[in-house]
């Protein structure tokens, strides 16, 4: 096959989305609906977050769409005052999909879960991020099923005893951020459902970005999994545990610094600052995806290094443009002539 | 066989009134593309036709196998033919297989054309044929003519330079050529054909043409060939006239509801046979705002095309039965939403991945309950391939007005078959308007907008796209409340809606269904639906040249049914309705109208015969079935 240059612009995620000059508060994106989530749920540190933020875009309110799966988060969409769609289990990036395809004047959202994404889901996914349309998927990822009650996820931890698990999970894991750099996702962010600055951070890239972008979102389930991401909330060691990288800037983590992030051999290590040379230690290169690989494996999903940030944000033509780019030079270069078609190219007249 | 150096005296022309013919050979032989190019000779010269391919699963199976045989039939006639024949009058075999798999078809005194050259010992045994049953008297009742087609063609080729590989492929041009002469078709289509096919391999068209006329010659200059047929054209309708297949007409039927409903057309679909070239037809016609999404599995084909749809596109998918079991879940959440959606299945032969290259009719009741819960959606069904691009355009109505999505059943025999059609003038399509929601609806004046508040008549939905200020709001596949389209758990409001679903679509306005019945007074009534309208009609046919009464009916709405059918089943003594699956049309018959109808079925992948279905008419007619 020969490469076609479709002479694309470098252009935003939100560009041909209509702005708006109103002031729009959390008030305005948030609906008439009671959110039914459990006491203490992370979802509604994401919720609250989103709502704050969403006004900060400057589009205009109805031009937002959230599709969900299903899932407890995918309740998400009936709790905005945006269009919004709550799908069936796993398709929700089909169904925004042909909907950013057909509407590039919209800013189009999916909200699914560890179970919703990468379980049932996890062909779309993969395929959505590998094509580049221009979505924003919020992965929140609590390591347990939900609303089913407490079964094992594709993420939860092997030996982990669950309603289906009694004996321990004998399943292993996924690691979400190296399963999207793999699908040659083009924008790989992760954060901590009560970060509101990080989060907010990694959303605010993500929704600049053209293309699929995957944030993968921490959250905490309290009745099923409750306290599982504590260890990067509270205790002593939390702030040797999390390394929130930034492009261009040296990774280094901990009190006053005291951690860094090395290269070894193919991969990385933590080390401590002091005990390494200054150049030895890695500048976060959000283009590089052997670094952003090397930063998803940086330890077992065990957490005891986790990294939040932005992994990886590089341009790539999106299969929405391009595909409208198909169809628009069609429709500019040739006049379409119904009847023309409908003849063909052989006809013969029968006369009465 | 002798040959001469002149033109021997032209063999006396024979006037038939209808003749159908067989291109059998290997899969790599261009069976299908002889086939092809001689029904566009016959649609130029004005015959009224119908084609039946048949071909096997495997692209290519071991050479010169019988799993490998290809074929494709043709019926022309000098008058108005339903079918494409049941045995064919001449049979062009290509090797021993396309012989062996074929023969038995050909009645005594038929015409078979055999190409010699591949009739050698290996050939023979790898099928099964103990002796060269063109050097025995098993042919005997047949007119045999032994030709050598990849010599002949050989050598017409030898002094092009072309390999003996590429010259040899050819043969299939000469065997098409001597087939139209024998026939007396035109030429010019085939000849500029072959030169664009072969555009930019200038020498193979020209390779291609030679053993085109080297077959014609062969015919005009051997004595081989006493005579020769002539098939008057048919008197159609006035009109212009092409030759289309069924997912040819399908795909322009999409393209066309583009434009009557002024709608961006998105289809999202997966490959599958029989109906991918849906797919590869809307690939090419982007000017017309069509967008073409080749999905990552059917799931996804279906859910983009949703998508599409909330954003206010004309969305389509689609595929063949086994698709449709995995796009069931979509097809569900597409009822609950009650948006506007296509749904496209070209039955194959089933359960399973079942026969993807042959035909059956096994899906009706797939598309009306293969869903959980009171999921009802509308079906329409063509009934001839020129009639897939009415059907679907019937099927967009029905999807747009009513906002729900429809299933549209087509099979393998009309996808792959073709007819010539009555081009219809495009300006007279009937326009469909999307009539998209604008306003804020609430009936309490809040200014709100209610998503589920309904048109008293059709009982459809408004239909409210994304970027539309001041109708945001949310639907999903949880029950929602009637009118403001909120989440409700209520068990009265769950009652209504169900009833609401089924209702709007029972009370969908679709045309009565009409009765055939010349006589006024038949006491027998034979209803079927989708392609099994050809075989119906021409058994009927057949049955009343007999001077028997015979009143036949088909049904383009399965769903919901006309509003006169319990009427026209009930005037009836006997009906009758045959079925390329077990029963299910007759099922959903006999339990919706309390109805004796009698089934038959016939499940072999391939289209019911006329003959078949004029012994089973005039069975019932004796009494034999009483």
């Amino acid at each position: 096959m020969t490469a076609l240059d479709l002479g694309l612009p470098t252009i935003g995620g939100l560009d041909g989305v209509p702005t708006t000059t109103d002031k729009q508060t959390a008030k305005d994106f948030t609906s008439d609906q009671e959110v039914r989530w459990c006491p203490g749920c992370g979802d509604y540190a994401v919720l609250a977050a989103v709502r704050q933020f969403l006004p900060t875009l400057g589009i205009r309110r109805e031009n937002t769409v959230f599709v969900s799966g299903i899932g407890c988060s995918s309740r998400f969409p009936y709790y905005l005052n945006t269009y919004g769609m709550h799908s069936i289990h796993g398709r929700a990036p089909t169904i925004a999909t042909g909907l950013a395809v057909t509407r590039p004047d919209l800013s189009v959202w999916v909200v699914t879960g560890d179970g919703d994404a990468l379980s049932i889901g996890g062909n779309h996914l993969i395929h959505a991020l590998r094509r580049n349309v221009n979505l924003k998927i919020l992965l929140f990822n609590n390591r347990i099923y939900g609303l089913t009650k407490g079964q094992y996820s594709p993420t939860s931890e092997e030996g982990k005893i669950t309603k289906s698990t009694p004996f321990g999970s004998i399943d292993h894991p996924f690691n979400p951020i190296s399963l999207a750099l793999g699908a040659e996702a083009t924008f790989v962010g992760r954060a901590l459902d009560s970060d509101r600055k990080g989060l907010t951070a990694v959303l605010g890239a993500a929704a600049a970005h053209r293309g699929s972008a995957l944030v993968e979102i921490f959250q905490d389930c309290p009745i099923f999994n409750d306290g599982s991401f504590d260890v990067l909330r509270k205790g002593d060691d939390a702030d040797t545990r999390v390394i929130d990288v930034r492009h261009g800037e040296p990774i280094r983590f901990g009190t006053e610094g005291a951690y860094a992030v090395v290269r070894d051999g193919f991969g990385l290590r933590v080390a401590k600052t002091d005990e390494v040379d200054e150049a030895d230690i890695v500048v976060h290169d959000q283009a590089d995806l052997n670094l952003a690989f090397a930063l998803s494996r940086l330890s077992d999903q065990d957490l005891t290094h986790t990294v939040t940030g932005i992994f990886r944000d590089v341009a790539r033509t999106t299969y929405d443009d391009a595909t409208r780019a198909q169809v628009n030079h069609e429709r500019e270069t040739r006049t379409p002539d119904l009847q023309a078609l409908l003849n063909g190219r052989d006809t013969w007249a029968v006369v009465g | 066989m002798t040959t001469t150096d002149t033109a021997v005296d032209q063999p006396e022309v024979v006037q038939k009134d209808r003749v159908v013919i067989r291109f059998a050979g290997d899969s790599g032989d261009g069976m299908q593309l002889t086939g092809d190019r001689f029904t566009s000779e016959t649609a130029a010269f004005g015959n009224d036709l119908s084609t039946l391919p048949n071909f096997p699963a495997e692209i290519r199976a071991p050479a010169g196998t019988l799993p490998g045989v290809s074929s494709f039939q043709l019926h022309f006639a000098n008058y108005d033919i339903l079918t494409p024949g049941d045995r064919p009058d001449v049979l062009v075999a290509m090797n021993p297989a396309a012989l062996k798999a074929n023969i038995a078809d050909l009645p005594a005194g038929g015409v078979l054309i055999v190409n010699t050259d591949e009739f050698t010992k290996r050939n023979l045994t790898k099928v099964g044929y103990a002796a060269n049953p063109l050097e025995d008297e098993s042919l005997e009742q047949y007119q045999v003519h032994e030709v050598a087609m990849a010599t002949l063609t050989m050598g017409a080729l030898a002094e092009t330079g072309l390999s003996k590989k590429d010259a040899e492929r050819a043969k299939n041009m000469f065997a098409l050529g001597l087939l139209s002469w024998m026939y007396h078709r035109p030429s010019e289509g085939t000849e500029r054909f072959l030169r664009e096919k072969f555009a930019r391999r200038p020498d193979l068209a020209e390779a291609n043409i030679l053993a085109f006329r080297a077959g014609h010659a062969y015919g005009e200059t051997t004595e081989a060939f006493a005579v020769t047929y002539e098939v008057k054209p048919a008197p159609l309708p006035a009109g212009t006239y092409r030759q289309i297949t069924g997912n040819t007409a399908l795909a322009y039927g999409i393209v066309a509801a583009g434009q009557t409903t002024g709608l961006p057309v998105f289809l999202g679909s997966y490959p599958i046979t029989p109906a991918s070239d849906i797919l590869h037809e809307l690939s090419k016609h982007k000017s017309f705002n069509v967008t073409t999404f080749q999905a990552e599995d059917e799931i996804s084909g279906i859910g983009s095309a949703l998508g599409a749809s909330f954003g206010g596109a004309l969305g389509v998918t689609t595929t063949s039965g086994p698709g449709v079991a995995l796009k069931s879940e979509t097809i569900g959440l597409a009822v609950a939403l009650e948006l506007p959606l296509l749904i496209i299945d070209v039955q194959r032969g089933g359960p399973s991945t079942g026969l993807p290259t042959k035909t059956e009719q096994a899906d009706l009741l797939q598309a009306m309950f293969g869903r959980n819960g009171e999921a009802p959606v509308p079906v329409v069904a063509p009934q001839s391939p020129g009639d897939c691009f009415d059907a679907a355009l019937e099927a967009v109505r029905i999807a747009v007005t009513y906002r729900t999505p429809v299933l549209l059943l087509s099979d393998g025999s009309l996808a792959n078959g073709s007819e010539p059609w009555k081009v219809p003038d495009a300006t007279t399509l009937a326009p469909v308007d999307p009539n998209f929601a604008t306003e804020p609806n609430a009936p309490d004046g809040s200014g709100e907008f209610w998503p589920y508040l309904r048109d008293d008549d059709t009982l459809a939905r408004p239909w409210a796209v994304p970027g539309t200020k001041g109708l945001e709001h949310r639907i999903g596949g949880l029950e929602k409340a009637d009118g403001r389209g909120s989440i409700s758990y209520d068990p009265a409001n769950h009652d209504r809606m169900v009833r609401l679903r089924a209702a709007k679509i029972d009370g969908i306005t679709v045309p009565d269904i009409e009765v055939d019945d010349p006589s006024g007074d038949a006491d027998l009534l034979v209803i079927g639906w989708g392609s099994t309208y050809g075989p119906i009609g021409a058994g009927a046919r057949r049955v009343r040249a007999l001077g028997h009464k015979v009143a036949t009916a088909h049904l383009r709405h399965l769903n919901p049914m006309p509003a006169n059918l319990g009427e026209v089943l009930g005037r009836y003594d006997k009906v009758l309705v045959p079925e390329m699956n077990l029963g299910q049309l007759v099922m959903l018959l006999r339990a919706k109208y309390l109805v004796d109808a009698q089934s038959y079925t016939n499940v072999t992948g391939l289209p019911f015969k006329a003959e078949e279905l004029q012994d089973l008419f005039l069975s019932y007619l004796s009494g034999v079935h009483a």
